[in-house]
């Protein structure tokens, strides 16, 4: 019985640091999500399928065309940073003044087409970047160097996005926005550039969460939907537009995953964290950190 | 409402309806009949909600209960579908209430609404594939094939059989859109859709009349689900609950037009016709070029038609009906907190 009991805790505490390090990369994708709509007042629903198509960018750089993968990632960044800004240009914008379910079904559009186009141009085949990274060994309990690296670059990222906000003109013009939207214009802010700005900036972010996840998860055109839905009720859950609850909700979503995959197959961890979702949503509607109305 | 004209076509169209299968027997036309009538029922399914503005991406998960619970009570306790399928339908219903009414009575509405529901349906497919032992997981599932009687297994090898049994739910999922749109609730949730506060003082019950309309639309769905899978034979997690099958239900619920009784039926046609023409059309190279289509054709139906093909077509033949209600504008109109 103690013996059980040892390999038990050890177990839990390897289940718990895995839960801190996926909690990482969820907060980032939740950062960008975040941002989107605190600032455009937008949910892009293909979010995730942004960060799918940087992983193919990857893959094919890294293992078709043998670019290095340090040179790699800050091109699949800016890649996806692009095709943020053409997705607010095209979709986004016109639909601005349309009522926000019509934004959000748009992007569900968007979702489909990158799937499908996913689908049609490289195909169902599951791939990967055959990049093994060693297994760090601490103790008893094992560590992938993929997911402590990825926690690592997460948090640089993260930083870097606190520092871009608080410290140039651009970022201040970020944030006022997204107090009040109708009194910056006025101020002789243009709207229009600072939303393009903000979309590529949330295109930036998805595409170094799939430099990031590349080296963890095979690629497939339906490798969006595994982490997508988690993502928005991470925001949610956190208080859509509310950064610092964003990053709460992410950890807290990634133990319970984490835990509930311990005791149980991996769905089940999704499956109570669904759950959990939904039970705070009547608790607490306005997201976690929200003061009560 | 309706007139001496219309009632006599929609007889009309409706005894030719009846009459197809027994003067036109080639089975491959047959089957694409069938799926889009059940595939009609369960996107007029949806916009019985959705025209209120109520929308939800729970609804695969309600389909995916009528299928999963029909077809393991069949193979586990050996229960005919046609106990199983209204039991089924108890059950998408029992879940609609029990996430519906808290949703309702603290106003969760919007953006949040839609994403509470995500997480439902979220939830039923995770299920569906976590207790692979009984569901078969992502594998799919088939019902036993009946040793006994074809008629209380609810099995039929025959297509025309089907394709009755499909126009007459597909029937029942119009004429109760239509008994919506002719009783008190359709007003009183119009008001809900438009203000909420204002409703409630002029003393409508929020509440009980969403989650009634609510109730209604996810037995339906689940019927749907059942008939789905008593039809098909095979079931996968993916093909009746899940993201994708609640995206697939509003999409086309949005391009027929969802404020007019045949508009999701509309859809129906459009997608299953697009996506069966581009299977032929391009062999198995097809994989994803029906979905690239329709992803494209919702972004533009979205931005450039949010009243949909047949809502804006029927406006178009008659320009002078009437104003047009402030709510039809939009594709989808949700009552905004604080507007």
């Amino acid at each position: 019985m103690q013996a059980f009991l040892d390999i038990f805790d050890i177990y839990l505490l390897e289940a718990v640091i895995n839960g801190i390090l996926l909690g990482g990369v969820l907060a980032l994708l939740a950062l960008g999500l975040n941002l989107i709509f605190g600032v455009i007042d937008v949910t892009w629903i293909c979010y995730a399928e942004l960060v799918m198509i940087g992983m193919y960018a990857m893959y094919f750089m890294v293992q078709y065309y043998g670019i290095s993968y340090f040179i790699a990632a800050p091109l699949t960044i800016l890649l996806v940073a692009v095709l943020g800004a053409a997705l607010h240009y095209l979709v986004i914008a016109p639909l601005l003044t349309a009522p926000p379910i019509n934004q959000l079904l748009a992007t569900g559009g968007v979702l489909i087409v990158l799937q499908s186009f996913a689908t049609v141009a490289f195909g169902i085949d599951f791939r990967n970047l055959g990049i093994r990274l060693p297994v760090l060994a601490f103790g008893d309990m094992n560590f992938s160097y993929a997911r402590l690296l990825s926690f690592l670059a997460a948090l640089v990222g993260m930083v870097a996005v606190y520092l871009f906000m608080t410290r140039t003109f651009t970022g201040t013009a970020i944030r006022a926005i997204s107090q009040d939207r109708q009194i910056m214009a006025l101020m002789g802010v243009d709207t229009k550039r600072i939303y393009l700005i903000t979309s590529a900036l949330g295109g930036a972010l998805a595409g170094l969460a799939a430099c990031l996840l590349v080296l963890q998860y095979d690629v497939h055109p339906f490798v969006g939907l595994s982490f997508g839905p988690i993502t928005f009720l991470i925001c949610v859950l956190g208080g859509l537009g509310n950064f610092v609850g964003g990053f709460v909700a992410s950890f807290v979503f990634a133990e319970i995953i984490s835990l509930g995959g311990l005791f149980s197959d991996l769905e089940w961890g999704y499956v109570l964290a669904f759950a959990f979702f939904i039970v705070m949503m009547f608790i607490r509607p306005a997201g976690l950190l929200a003061r009560r109305r | 409402m309706m007139g001496q004209g219309r009632l006599a076509a929609w007889a009309l169209g409706l005894a030719a309806l009846v009459a197809l299968p027994f003067v036109y027997r080639d089975p491959y036309h047959l089957h694409i009949l069938v799926l889009i009538l059940i595939w009609s029922f369960a996107y007029t399914s949806w916009s019985m909600m959705g025209r209120f503005g109520l929308v939800s991406l729970g609804h695969g998960g309600f389909m995916g209960i009528g299928a999963y619970v029909t077809a393991l009570l069949w193979n586990h306790l050996g229960l005919t579908p046609w106990i199983g399928i209204p039991l089924s339908m108890v059950a998408a219903g029992a879940l609609a209430l029990v996430v519906g009414y808290p949703c309702f009575r603290f106003r969760i509405t919007g953006h949040y609404f839609v994403l509470v529901t995500l997480a439902l349906s979220g939830i039923v497919l995770q299920v569906i594939t976590a207790t692979r032992d009984y569901t078969g997981g992502s594998l799919g599932y088939t019902p036993n094939r009946a040793s006994g009687s074809k008629l209380l297994a609810l099995q039929f090898d025959d297509k025309t059989t089907w394709y009755l049994i499909a126009l007459g739910v597909w029937l029942a999922g119009i004429l109760v859109w239509h008994w919506v749109d002719r009783s008190m609730a359709r007003y009183a949730l119009e008001a809900i859709s438009e203000d909420e506060d204002a409703a409630a003082a002029a003393g409508v019950d929020v509440t009980a009349e969403k989650l009634k309309i609510t109730l209604l639309s996810a037995l339906m769905t689940a019927l749907a689900g059942a008939i789905y899978c008593q039809y098909q034979m095979f079931i996968t997690p993916d093909t009746v609950s899940g993201i994708a099958v609640s995206l697939q239900m509003v999409f086309a619920a949005i391009v027929g037009g969802l404020f007019v009784s045949l508009g999701p039926t509309v859809g129906a046609v459009i997608t299953i016709l697009l996506a069966e023409t581009l299977r032929i059309g391009f062999g198995t190279k097809a994989v994803g070029w029906d979905n690239l289509v329709y992803g494209v054709l919702l972004v533009l139906f979205i931005i450039f038609l949010p009243k949909g093909i047949l809502g804006s077509l029927l406006d178009r033949l008659k320009p002078q009906r009437k104003v047009p209600r402030a709510h039809e504008q939009e594709a989808v109109q949700i009552a905004r907190p604080g507007t």
